[in-house]
Formats: structure tokens, C-alpha cells, sequence
């Protein structure tokens, strides 16, 4: 759906994104995962054609987007950060306008406008102002309008930013209902955003894609391997830690807490090993009360490569590096 | 052409359901008014120079206000972040600078239209010649799409809408004052700047009734100049 090649984007002397290369499948719901600066909106920009590249390609079903942007624009639906919404119109006569501005014929428009409308639940505000919508539902609308002409890839840059935790969860569920009809691409710097709603990570830092993969590929890559809890019944940590120990891939067993009659112990485990370390606590006679993954395990990674970045800058940091064309770059490849 | 109607609309809706439009639109016409009351019907005067200093009057009103109706053309947009719609939508980038100027000058004709009963009050005491006076709204016409053009073409320049108004402001009294610079300097500069001048050399005929190809022209040319320098602003900013 998306292939992009040694992507560069320059503003002045200062490069904002620089070789970037990735490719996304049709169907994918792909994190655009860094933090602020980093690069996120300037690439989601460029995929948008708000922008043009510097250097590089980009070819979404295959178009150049040097040559024709105009049909990659029909193929596209775009949520800036800030929604683009025009306060003065109704939110039906909105959409109506951004569903004709993208190629909706006037016979059309109303179911498309309904459809996108019954999608992002905005149905009950279809003859309300924009101006006075609450900032949950300005999002909606942003969303809704980026979906209206039923584009192929839907490219989201932070569209949970500003929402409270309600509208985060309705938004979520909005994002996994879109799955399967459009490719999506999203961006965030929120963490447990991107790890609960997407297939795939692409993480970027200063500029570059410094590793992208499914979260467990990047913690294996990572070398960290995930990590798993358990809480069992009773002054028990000890005995936890001698039976995990024996499993093979488990490493680095630590009481975390041991009281109030249960014990915490967390280890790391190379792979999903929670069946085989539930079997082994429960045939060790102990009353097994939860095992899960350890939940800070995304955090964890993506503090790794920035860190990691940080300290060797070689390849790393807007318009300082000193890589070679067409040389590996960042931490992953 | 369906992008650039759609955009045309949405774009009069807007001024239509803004307060700044119909704030705009009162002081145009109370400005004209008092003008007209002031200047126009002052002393004993031929109908024809009333309605000549009717048009004189208009097209200074006509000039500021294109200025200030232009000006959030794109700088609104910008500070809103609501161009983004138009740039990530398949529409090209003259479409949207014509769609824009479309609605900004029917607005325009929308306000001139509103001053009609002026001139027709003149034929209360007196009577004028109806060729005269479509004359002097042609001149009004283009003389109001020329600075609209350029306000169109400060707007797409200018991060607010403030200086939008400067940029475009400083660009119609530097081709007003040209008329005054060729009359202090000599030729080839003399003729240089009696042909750029927006308002002394190309008004006064539409005033006095006459509608010269010349005159047309020239209005013609700095609107498709300034609307064509937009467009390319437009296509620039994607590159930066």
C-alpha cells in the first residue's frame, strides 16, 4: 500500500526527516510511534501530500507522489493534529463539503456523509454548529471527515490528543472498528495508545526510523525480552523465584512486594512463556492469584531505543549525521 | 471548476455567517454614505459630477475594503489550521486562490449592489445618464478585483490576518503612489509608473462613464498577476 524510500524532507538547513524507509501492507493499522519533534507529523504530512519531499519516494498503490499527487490525494484521508474543521457550518454541511471536495458525486454525498456520520457516532449532531461541539466530538468530526470519501489509507497524527480517558477509550474502539476497511496509519506518543490499537510499530527519533516491528519483535530485537508477573497466595516470593528459575528463557527473578499475604515477582521471559510459568508455580503447590505481561514492557523498549540513540548520536539528531548514503541506520534494522 | 464552486461557496457562507463580513459591509456603506452626503451632494453640481464624485468617493471605500474583506482569505485558514483540508484534498492550488477570490468578490459586488439607491437618488433632483453609471460600477468592479487580488495574494503571504492587511495595504498604496511618482519624475520612469498606476491613470475614465479596453486590461492584468502570484505562493509552501 505504502512504500517509502530514503525519504528526506528539509525545512531550510534543518533536516525534519532524513532516509526514511518502510513499507506498509494493504489492511495494516501501523503506529507511527515518537516523541514530540521526533519527525511524526512532518512524514504523515508528506504521505498526505500536504507536503513534498526534499529527496526520496513515496508511492501509495503504487503512485509516485512527485508525479501524481493528486490522485494519492483521493485515495487519502488526513487528521492533522488539530482537526481542520470550519466552526461556522453545521457538521453535516461539513462533511457534505469535505466528501464533494474529495470527488463524492452531490447524489452521493448524503449516504456518504450518513455512513461516516453512523461510524464515528456524530449522527446526533448532524445540524449542530461546529463551534459549539465539545473538543471529543470536534475530534469525531475530524476523523469522520477524513473517512467520508471511504479512502483506501487513513493517515491519523494524534488523533487522541486532548481527549479525556472516556473519549480515549471511545476513540480506541472508533480506530479498532476502522480496521480491515482502511490501511491505517496513526501517530501518538502515547505508549499504551499505540500498543492497544496497532499491528505494527515504526518508531522515530530525530528524524529517523530507528526500529519498527510488532511489539514482542522489538523487545526480542531489543534483547530485553518481555516481562511477566505473577502474585501468588501467601509469604511466598522466595519459593516463586526458585520454580521460575528453572524454566528455560527465564531470567532475573525480583520480589517486588511481599505482603498483606501475597507476594509480587517479576522476571523477565524471552518469549510468552506465561503458560509453562503458571504450570510450574501451580505443580509447585502455590495458589497462582495473576500472571500477566509486565506493563511496562512498550515503555520500556521505547525508552531503550531513545535512549540508546541519545548516547550514540552517530546517525542520530537532525542534520548531524555522518552515515553514509544508503549505510544502516539506528538501532533496528 | 467543481472544486472551485465548492470552495466559492463555502467560502461566501462564511462571510455571510461571520460578524467581521457584515462589519465590514455596514462601514463600507456608512463610510459611502457620509461621503456621498459630504462631498457629493455638497454646493450646486451638474448630475454628472455628482455621480462622478460618487464613484471617486466608492473607490477609495472600495480599495480599503477589499483590503480588509481579502485578508483572512488564507491567514484565517492558516491560524485555524483548517487549510490542511484543502491541501491534503485533490483540488488543485489555483482552484482554491479562484474559489477564494470568487466569493471575496461577490461579497464585494453583494456591498456595491447595497449602494445603488445613492446614484439613483440623484435622479430625485436631477438626471443621469444609466450608461454613465454602469460605467463607473465596471470601473468599481475591476478596481475592486485588482485589490482584491492582491489582498488574495498578501493573504497567502501572511501568517495572521493583521499582516495580511499590511502586506496587501503597503502593496495598493505603493501602485496608488506611482501615479504621484510620475508626475515628479521624467520619462522612461514617468511612463513606467503613469502605466502602474492602480488609481489615477485607469480610474477616472470609468468615472467620467468611459470604459477604455485599455483601462480594462490593465485591472485584468494585475488581478490574473496577483491571483497567478498566489497560486505559486500556494505551490511554494508545499516545498518548504
Amino acid at each position: 500500500m505504502i512504500e517509502v524510500k530514503d525519504l528526506t524532507k528539509y525545512y531550510g538547513e534543518h533536516a525534519a526527516i532524513r532516509d526514511l524507509n518502510f513499507t506498509i501492507e494493504r489492511g495494516e493499522v501501523i503506529g507511527f510511534l515518537g516523541l514530540n519533534g521526533a519527525g511524526k507529523t512532518t512524514t504523515l504530512k508528506v504521505l498526505g501530500c500536504v507536503l513534498l519531499p526534499t529527496a526520496g519516494e513515496v508511492r501509495v498503490d503504487g503512485i509516485d507522489i512527485a508525479k501524481d499527487p493528486h490522485e494519492i490525494r483521493r485515495r487519502i484521508g488526513f487528521l492533522p493534529d488539530a482537526p481542520p474543521l470550519y466552526n461556522e457550518m453545521t457538521v453535516g454541511r461539513y462533511l457534505t463539503f469535505a466528501a464533494e471536495l474529495r470527488g463524492v458525486s452531490s447524489g452521493d454525498a448524503a449516504a456518504r456523509v450518513a455512513e461516516a456520520e453512523e461510524k464515528t457516532a456524530t449522527r446526533h449532531v448532524h445540524d449542530e454548529l461546529i463551534s459549539s461541539l465539545s473538543h471529543g466530538f470536534r475530534q469525531r468530526v475530524g476523523v469522520a471527515q477524513a473517512l467520508v470519501h471511504k479512502p483506501k489509507l487513513l493517515i491519523l497524527d494524534e488523533p487522541t490528543s486532548g481527549l479525556d480517558p472516556l473519549q480515549i477509550i471511545e476513540m480506541r474502539t472508533l480506530i479498532r472498528n476502522l480496521r480491515g476497511v482502511h490501511t491505517i496509519l496513526l501517530s501518538s506518543h502515547i505508549l499504551s495508545e499505540i500498543s492497544q490499537t496497532c499491528d505494527r510499530l515504526l518508531v522515530i527519533q530525530a528524524g529517523e526510523i530507528v526500529a519498527q516491528g510488532t511489539e514482542q519483535e522489538l523487545a526480542s530485537r531489543m534483547g530485553a525480552g518481555g516481562s511477566v508477573e505473577v502474585e501468588v497466595h501467601g509469604a511466598a516470593g522466595r519459593r516463586v523465584v526458585d520454580l521460575v528459575s528453572s524454566v528455560p528463557g527465564v531470567t532475573a527473578g525480583t520480589v517486588v512486594r511481599e505482603a498483606d499475604g501475597v507476594a509480587v515477582v517479576r522476571m523477565q521471559a524471552a518469549a510468552d512463556l506465561r503458560p509453562k510459568i503458571a504450570r510450574v508455580l501451580v505443580n509447585g503447590g502455590l495458589d497462582l492469584l495473576r500472571i500477566d505481561r509486565g506493563a511496562a514492557q512498550l515503555e520500556s523498549i521505547f525508552l531503550e531505543l531513545t535512549r540508546n540513540l541519545a548516547d550514540h548520536p552517530a546517525g542520530g539528531g537532525a542534520g548531524r549525521s555522518s552515515n553514509p548514503p544508503g549505510a544502516p541506520r539506528g538501532i533496528v534494522q | 471548476m467543481k472544486s472551485t464552486f465548492l470552495i466559492m461557496r463555502r467560502e461566501l457562507g462564511a462571510y455571510l455567517r461571520s460578524m467581521s463580513g457584515y462589519v465590514i459591509a455596514a462601514i463600507v456603506l456608512l463610510v459611502d454614505g457620509l461621503l456621498f452626503n459630504a462631498l457629493a451632494l455638497s454646493g450646486e453640481k451638474l448630475s454628472s459630477e455628482v455621480l462622478s464624485q460618487f464613484f471617486f468617493n466608492s473607490s477609495g471605500v472600495v480599495m480599503v475594503a477589499s483590503v480588509f474583506i481579502s485578508m483572512r482569505l488564507f491567514a484565517e485558514e492558516r491560524q485555524t489550521g483548517t487549510l490542511v483540508l484543502l491541501a491534503s484534498s485533490p483540488v488543485h492550488d489555483w482552484e482554491i486562490v479562484i474559489g477564494k477570490f470568487l466569493a471575496a468578490l461577490i461579497f464585494l459586488m453583494l456591498i456595491m449592489a447595497a449602494t445603488v439607491f445613492m446614484p439613483l437618488l440623484i435622479f430625485v433632483n436631477g438626471k443621469i445618464s444609466l450608461g454613465h453609471m454602469a460605467a463607473g460600477y465596471i470601473g468599481l468592479l475591476l478596481l475592486g478585483a485588482a485589490s482584491l487580488a492582491i489582498g488574495t495574494f498578501g493573504s497567502s503571504l501572511a501568517r495572521t490576518q493583521v499582516l495580511a492587511a499590511i502586506f496587501s495595504g503597503c502593496i495598493v498604496v505603493a501602485l496608488i503612489v506611482c501615479w504621484m511618482l510620475a508626475k515628479v519624475t521624467e520619462a522612461p520612469l514617468n511612463d513606467m509608473f503613469t502605466a502602474l498606476a492602480l488609481h489615477g491613470r485607469h480610474f477616472p475614465p470609468f468615472q467620467a462613464g468611459a470604459v477604455h479596453l485599455r483601462d480594462v486590461g490593465y485591472y485584468l492584468m494585475v488581478t490574473y498577476m496577483a491571483l497567478f502570484s498566489a497560486t505559486r505562493v500556494m505551490e511554494a509552501r508545499r516545498w518548504r
